[in-house]
């Protein structure tokens, strides 16, 4: 009983901290700081993986996106010099636009989904499903087909990055 | 609530995901800066992947967690043709700010 409710607390805590950062990943005016709250958001999201018992999707996401995807912005932040306030807010009603937009969405989707399954999540222990084993047996049996398309993304992904990056395209 | 508590609630994790969806949304409509709007699709997409966790947890099954592989794949990829797009904008107009994207004109 003590160590469901802690994880309820650790629940709160981490979203707590998620939206925190996450609010300021909009609400920062540097880039860079951005970049660094937005590491912090999919920290605390990967706490929550791992409250879940998916502790295999809690490495991935912090392996890739806060490791590989966010160094990436990093570094196109950094290479085109763009760490510094350069935002001319031209409109201020755009800003109140967009924050009621978005409150009205949030409002909406809790509104609607706040009662939709009160039932608490049953197996949080016991459960065997994040491990990699499993998840590598209903990748490569259920879904082999994705994966394999996704190479092609990927490839595809590739192809046009290259070909953006060239200078000049005879 | 006289059920016994037992872990976290499925719908805690839906509002979870919902605020963090929406501040996606905010950040996609009110920043001028293309980064930064890159940077609230992937807040959206870590919301989605939040959710299918939550519900492949819930059920007990492994095929939502490997949706999440799947999402990230495709953000990856969607992440390095961006930002290619994005260094190619920069150094066609010297700034990454998409208010001078409004002319699609070549």
């Amino acid at each position: 009983m003590t160590q469901d409710y802690l994880q309820r607390y650790l629940f709160l805590i981490l979203g707590f901290f998620g939206v925190l950062s996450a609010l300021m990943v909009v609400f920062t005016k540097n880039p860079i700081h951005s970049v660094l709250y937005l590491v912090l958001t999919f920290f605390s999201i990967a706490g929550e993986y791992i409250l879940l018992n998916a502790q295999f999707i809690a490495i991935v996401n912090v392996i890739v996106y806060a490791g590989a995807i966010m160094v990436l912005f990093l570094f196109v932040i950094m290479l085109l010099n763009l760490n510094k306030e350069t935002e001319p807010h031209k409109n201020p009603y755009l800003k109140f636009a967009a924050v009621v937009t978005g409150g009205l969405m949030l409002i909406v989707l809790v509104g609607s989904l706040k009662m939709a399954d009160t039932t608490a999540i049953a197996t949080p222990y016991q459960g065997q499903k994040g491990l990699i084993s499993n998840l590598g047996f209903v990748l490569f049996h259920d879904f082999l087909l994705p994966f394999e398309i996704s190479s092609i993304l990927f490839l595809a992904a590739m192809v046009g990055a290259v070909m953006l990056g060239k200078k000049d395209i005879k | 609530m006289s059920e016994v508590v037992r872990g976290i609630p499925l719908n805690w994790f839906i509002i979870l995901s919902s605020i963090l969806f929406s501040i996606g949304v905010m950040g996609v409509l009110f920043r001028r800066n293309a980064i930064i709007i890159f940077m609230s699709v992937e807040l959206m997409l870590n919301a989605v992947n939040l959710l299918l966790v939550a519900f492949a947890a819930k059920w007990g099954d492994a095929s939502g967690q490997v949706f999440v592989f799947f999402t990230m794949a495709v953000a990856a990829a969607e992440v390095a043709v961006g930002l290619a797009i994005l260094v190619v904008m920069y150094r066609n107009s010297k700034s990454t700010d998409i208010d001078v994207l409004n002319k699609l004109k070549g």
